[in-house]
């Protein structure tokens, strides 16, 4: 999957700094395209993200934002 | 919650920490069950340099998110800034070691035969409450059970706190400031820099 099929103009953006890793955002996730690979920070999956806003709703320390997504 | 995913044996783990809750009530001596909360989440992230326990299988959190999403407790607001910043969180953890320390000391000064054994719980660190109906003298050494009632009193403790931010902020926020949650974190900054 290179290259995506999604349509959605927006994009969920995990700041760096203030993520806990609870795996709050992945739980939450109707696309799994949130993940916590390394146990410090969330990773969102540009190929997956719908930027439905799931997440930011559930993040307990609020480091996420839903943004326009980037032109590929 | 719109969620196509199929349920897991381990998206019911929060009728565990409750059942664990309510127990130390019947009888003091469940509390030892709680160091697995204790030593699996740090297992995991020394072994494998993750927060698997915190992502997938921590009861505590669980049960917040239900009673904050499901039962609909949570005023679901923003954190404020302090409670996420690194200096409150690494300090509660600090704070939060220092206390366990002193709970682990009662416990060897009661094991040394130089303090009594105390049936109270002790809730946010001051208010004492008498505890003496969940216990039957049943523990083969006081040492035992002078551990339980301390170690109840932090799971109480946090439970109540958690509770209180649940319902005030988002229904996971206790996952912001959790001790161990942020020794796990910790654990896992230092062995991806390693």
């Amino acid at each position: 999957m290179a290259t995506t099929n999604i349509k959605s103009k927006r994009i969920a953006e995990v700041m760096e700094k203030g993520c806990v890793a609870c795996g709050s955002c992945m739980n939450v996730c109707p696309r799994d395209a949130i993940t916590v690979p390394k146990g410090i920070i969330a990773v969102v999956d540009n190929d997956k993200c719908i930027g439905c806003g799931l997440c930011k709703k559930a993040c307990p320390a609020s480091v996420i934002e839903i943004k326009p997504r980037p032109e590929a | 919650m719109k969620k196509n995913k199929k349920k897991n044996w381990n998206d019911y783990i929060w009728i565990m920490s409750a059942v664990y809750m309510i127990l130390g009530f019947v009888n003091i001596m469940f509390a030892w069950l709680g160091l697995i909360c204790f030593l699996v989440p740090l297992g995991i992230s020394l072994v494998k340099g993750k927060k698997s326990y915190c992502n997938h299988f921590c009861g505590r959190g669980q049960m917040f998110d239900v009673l904050g999403n499901k039962l609909k407790l949570s005023r679901q607001k923003d954190i404020p800034a302090f409670l996420r910043s690194n200096w409150f969180r690494y300090g509660f953890l600090t704070f939060f070691m220092i206390m366990f320390a002193n709970m682990v000391f009662m416990t060897y000064l009661v094991f040394a035969g130089s303090g009594s054994l105390k049936e109270v719980v002790t809730l946010i660190w001051t208010i004492k409450m008498p505890w003496d109906w969940a216990y039957n003298g049943a523990a083969s050494s006081p040492w035992i059970a002078q551990f339980a009632f301390g170690f109840y009193g932090m799971m109480l403790t946090s439970t109540v706190l958690g509770l209180v931010t649940m319902a005030l902020y988002k229904p996971r926020s206790w996952c912001v400031y959790c001790p161990m949650g942020t020794m796990t974190q910790g654990i896992c900054k230092i062995k991806d820099a390693a």
